[in-house]
């Protein structure tokens, strides 16, 4: 696998991760069509994720709970908007509760996912699209209390940052 | 790390006030030192009132602070706040390395499954 590349652009509230994974496009479409194996990557090891509903064709939901070392419980609800094997799809990524309904208060994320296979080696790149800056901003928060994140490296090159942003 | 409700607050307005090109070029400026708002208003093809603008709005947010000498009102980047606003952003990249790493894991198995 190659190191993933981040781009985040504030002026559209964006992100952009790029990366190359040693397999076959069959197999990495699995990791998102699979409930069994999209639970394996989507929480963190400390908040490992269940994938209640799963139904990743436009209109569909998918609808996943993730459980804290504390036993706390977050759920989380993709709006599948479309679906183009195996070629990309695009999701809405929303806060929900234990039925799987929206938390409206909470900002969305939409997330396109877009394959492409080269020599048995698959291209990836997801584009996570917040509302607003703000939007971005309250995701980062709710990640944080959520513990989604993991540990920081040390912050330097400040100017590089801001300059790339 | 917890973060309060006055931090979100805080969060919210250096957001919002990094969404623009201009004044992002403004903070990386007075990173390095101080500049006066009329030495910052010869660099953008904009008002020396809009330019002020900016520095208001980045100055509101905690991203920079200013102090007058003479006639001239000196800028300068609040480190710290910008700082915190690059952790944010590191922590958001950090999910989603850590996501694709886990992914290649996920992949991983699964071919020395089939082996």
């Amino acid at each position: 696998m190659t190191t993933p590349i981040v781009e985040k652009d504030l002026d559209n509230a964006t992100l952009t991760v790029t990366t190359e994974f040693d397999a076959p496009l069959e197999h990495v479409w699995q990791l998102f069509a699979d409930p069994r194996k999209l639970e394996k990557w989507w929480g963190p090891p400390t908040y490992p994720a269940t994938v209640h509903q799963h139904e990743l064709r436009p209109g569909g939901k998918v609808v996943y709970s993730m459980t804290g070392p504390e036993g706390d419980t977050h759920y989380g609800l993709w709006n599948v908007i479309a679906v183009d094997e195996p070629g990309s799809f695009e999701v809405e990524d929303l806060f929900a509760d234990e039925n799987g309904n929206p938390n409206p208060e909470l900002p969305a994320t939409v997330m396109r996912y877009e394959f492409a296979e080269t020599g048995g080696r698959t291209q990836m790149r997801c584009v996570a699209r917040y509302a607003s800056p703000e939007a971005l901003q309250q995701v980062l928060e709710m990640g944080m209390e959520e513990g989604l994140v993991a540990a920081m490296s040390q912050i330097d090159g400040v100017l590089a940052e801001i300059a790339a942003a | 790390m917890v973060v309060g409700r006055s931090d979100e607050a805080d969060d919210d307005r250096r957001f919002r006030a990094v969404a623009d090109a201009t004044r992002r070029d403004i903070l990386r400026r007075t990173m390095t030192r101080e500049y006066s708002v009329s030495e910052l208003a010869r660099n953008y093809p904009m008002s020396f009132a809009a330019v002020q603008k900016h520095v208001a709005k980045l100055e509101r947010a905690g991203l920079v602070t200013k102090r007058r000498e003479g006639r001239e009102q000196l800028v300068r980047a609040d480190v710290h706040a910008v700082r915190r606003m690059r952790y944010l952003l590191d922590q958001l990249e950090a999910m989603w390395v850590d996501r694709i790493d886990r992914m290649g894991e996920t992949l991983a198995q699964e071919k020395g499954d089939e082996s």
